[in-house]
């Protein structure tokens, strides 16, 4: 993986959304918030209806040609040179350093790096960007944040969903211990290694409790899914928002640049 | 008796359902990983020396086969008397004769993970030779018959009381107490006498140096070198890729690696043997013996990619820092080498067959290859053992043993579905409309997932029907 720092463009006119395939189905009002969220930033949001899954699951299972049919056919829904703004640090991921590593030495290998420089994660475009400012509208709350592994170590953004948070002056961010460890669904391997996705997600939603928050936040449906599973099988009353609603939540009124 | 790794699945299980071992590794992966990160508490530090680390690593295995040459010739030309073994039994075979060549019948060992990967002391044990372990950990390990759990802290499964428990069961004298002190001391005591009594002295290698023939042993405990320098014959075994070209090759791996295992910036003892005792010298053994193992890291060598898996100096950080490892032990991967590391050369030493179910034991979270001191990009190279154990070999690429072992139609089947699925927008937008209008379908059972969780449900629109409401 490498470890270069990366360039940000100046703020485009317009941005292609990639929504992911978990978002369409299980969270779209993320999808509607994070939209919106990139309007108020002052861009314009290309949403290709087409779009479908990165492909990520066949990657990370060993079928790579597989996910080369699914990469290519993405790739092509997105000709313009607009940035693709990703609603997941793990989707992200997979498009932004996967989809190079899949087609390295193929015919294909310069329009593929040339998509995966376009590929932005949701935080770290509205940050590093759009340089949004946020103005706090919403009452006094307390969040936990929850940040994916891929967004922490592929796509190193870790740090973009703490600095929107930081901009809320009545939201306080609680700490968790162990932030950092996965929260234990990696996809596939939740089902193919159930014992120790439940050890690891036992554990991450106990942390996530015991940081005493109101709320619990992450830009991430892949961790989301298995930790509001996890948090509402156990009985808790904690479920997690997708950090773009959250946001949206907070700007009554609409008033972001 | 000893755990395999063809029972991952059930080992891991019962790892999960044993609070104190949990609570052991927990314990210990959290102090170990606070050392590291004080050790390494200067980021850009950190990036500089493992950028150098890996560097190093890389160049010394461009040029593996002419630096083994010069490695045997320079050892040689010391008067270390160099062996090549291919595999466990051949490395043991070595072992056998140059121990019953002496008449030994007892020989201590220092640490050492390719003695392990060879089963050393079984072996020897076999041909009526005593192998008894001088490092604390190892000692521990071996008085209640069990493997190493960790590559650098063999006894880390263990907290006092079982130790203690072990000691009043094992060691002649010794009075249960729970001090940590004087468990150490009781455990020193023995270790001392055999020492005096072993006729050869067995040890690993960290760093073997082909520009002078020189064989260097990281330690903490002196034991290395009493086993190096007391008997009258010294025998050294290493795999392949621990040669380093230069001598000022050394120490930058050393600091990469005491900071990356123990958040020492140096080790209580290092060792640096060049030859037996020569004519002038009062001590140290009369003959010094080197064995070079390869036992399936060839395999590894010749493929580009795979070959940094090679790059590894054993520290252990990776397992640290699994989310896996950290939750399930060393023991449940039945493998010598645990946690990451052991899932990405496990399957070069015993094949994929025997392996296949560790490299899907990862949620690719990637933290090993956030603190891998020579950058092995540990969570690529799971993905690409995961694709070799589902396919057949590909022209062009070196098969590897045991390729295609995981190979399974169904699977194929559903991935090629995916694909399909994914790649079809029509197809995609039926089945996601399905999914919304028959989510009051979808059981509230889905196999493993709902263990733990609840079922998923869908939306009841999509955010593709959404947005086309929006944009009217």
């Amino acid at each position: 993986m490498s470890s270069t720092i990366r360039i940000y463009p100046a703020k485009p006119e317009k941005v292609y959304v990639y929504a992911t395939c978990l978002v369409d189905m299980f969270s779209p009002q993320s999808g509607l918030d994070a939209i919106r969220l990139l309007e108020l930033a002052g861009v314009e949001v290309i949403y290709v209806p087409k779009q479908t899954c990165c492909g990520q699951p066949a990657y990370s299972s060993g079928y790579e040609d597989d996910a080369k049919a699914t990469a290519l056919s993405q790739m092509a829904l997105f000709p313009a040179p607009w940035p693709v703004i990703v609603l997941s640090g793990s989707c992200g991921g997979m498009m932004h350093h996967h989809y190079r590593r899949l087609f390295v030495g193929s015919e294909h290998e310069q329009e593929v790096n040339q998509f995966c420089d376009r590929v932005f994660e949701l935080t770290e475009f509205l940050v590093q960007v759009c340089r949004i400012k946020l103005n706090d509208r919403g009452p006094a709350t307390s969040v936990v944040l929850h940040t994916s592994c891929a967004a922490r170590r592929e796509m190193k953004v870790h740090i973009t969903s703490r600095q929107l948070l930081s901009q809320l002056e009545r939201v306080e961010l609680c700490e968790q211990a162990y932030e950092s460890e996965c929260c234990g669904f990696g996809g596939t391997f939740s089902v193919r290694h159930p014992a120790i996705s439940e050890a690891m997600v036992q554990d991450k939603t106990q942390h996530l409790n015991e940081a005493g928050a109101e709320q619990l936040i992450s830009a991430d449906w892949g961790c989301l899914l298995n930790i509001n599973g996890a948090l509402e099988y156990q009985g808790k009353d904690l479920q997690g928002t997708h950090l773009a609603s959250f946001l949206l939540s907070r700007l009554e009124g609409h008033d972001a640049q | 008796m000893h755990n395999k790794p063809q029972l991952f699945h059930p080992q891991a299980e019962a790892a999960l359902a044993n609070p104190e071992l949990r609570a052991n590794f927990r314990g210990a992966m959290d102090y170990l990983r606070d050392k590291r990160q004080t050790a390494f508490a200067d980021p850009d530090e950190e990036s500089a020396i493992r950028d150098r680390a890996e560097a190093i690593r890389q160049r010394c295995l461009s040029k593996l086969p002419t630096l083994l040459e010069q490695l045997e010739a320079n050892c040689i030309a010391n008067g270390i008397r160099v062996h090549w073994a291919e595999n466990a039994e051949q490395a043991n075979a070595l072992f056998a004769d140059i121990i019953q060549s002496h008449g030994g019948t007892l020989a201590v060992k220092g640490k050492s993970m390719v003695s392990e990967e060879i089963e050393l002391n079984h072996a020897m044990a076999k041909e009526g030779i005593d192998c008894l372990e001088s490092d604390m950990g190892e000692y521990i390990v071996q008085l209640g018959d069990e493997t190493p759990s960790h590559i650098i802290m063999p006894a880390i499964h263990k907290n006092k009381q079982q130790v203690a428990d072990l000691f009043a069961e094992h060691v002649p004298g010794f009075k249960h107490t729970l001090d940590v002190d004087t468990l150490i001391r009781t455990g020193r005591d023995v270790l001392r006498e055999k020492f005096r009594n072993a006729d050869i002295g067995v040890s690993g290698v960290n760093f073997a140096v082909a520009e002078t023939g020189t064989l260097c042993l990281v330690e903490n405990e002196g034991n290395g070198r009493m086993c190096t320098t007391v008997p009258e014959v010294h025998i050294a075994i290493t795999g392949i890729e621990k040669v380093v070209e230069f001598l000022a090759d050394v120490p930058p791996l050393f600091s990469a690696l005491t900071r990356s295992a123990t958040g020492q910036t140096i080790t209580t003892y290092f060792n640096m043997i060049s030859g037996p005792r020569k004519s002038d010298e009062l001590d140290g053994p009369k003959e010094v013996h080197l064995v070079l193992l390869d036992n399936g890291r060839s395999q590894a060598f010749v493929d580009e990619e795979m070959r940094k898996t090679l790059q590894c100096i054993r520290c252990g950080a990776c397992m640290n820092h699994c989310p896996v490892y950290t939750r399930i032990g060393g023991h449940a991967y039945g493998t010598v080498y645990p946690g990451p590391i052991g899932k990405i050369i496990s399957p070069h030493l015993m094949g994929l067959e025997a392996t296949q179910d560790l490299p899907t034991a990862s949620s690719l979270c990637g933290a090993c290859g956030e603190v891998c001191p020579v950058r092995i990009p540990i969570p690529e190279l799971l993905q690409r053992l995961r694709r070799e154990a589902k396919q057949e070999p590909r022209p062009g690429v070196p098969a590897l043993r045991g390729q295609g072992a995981a190979k399974s139609n169904l699977e194929a089947f559903v991935w090629r579905s995916f694909s399909l699925l994914t790649s079809k927008p029509l197809l995609y937008q039926i089945m996601s409309w399905c999914a919304t209008r028959l989510r009051g379908l979808i059981p509230g059972k889905l196999g493993p997932w709902t263990r733990c969780r609840t079922a998923p449900r869908p939306a009841a629109r999509t955010l593709r029907e959404l947005m086309a409401k929006r944009n009217k």
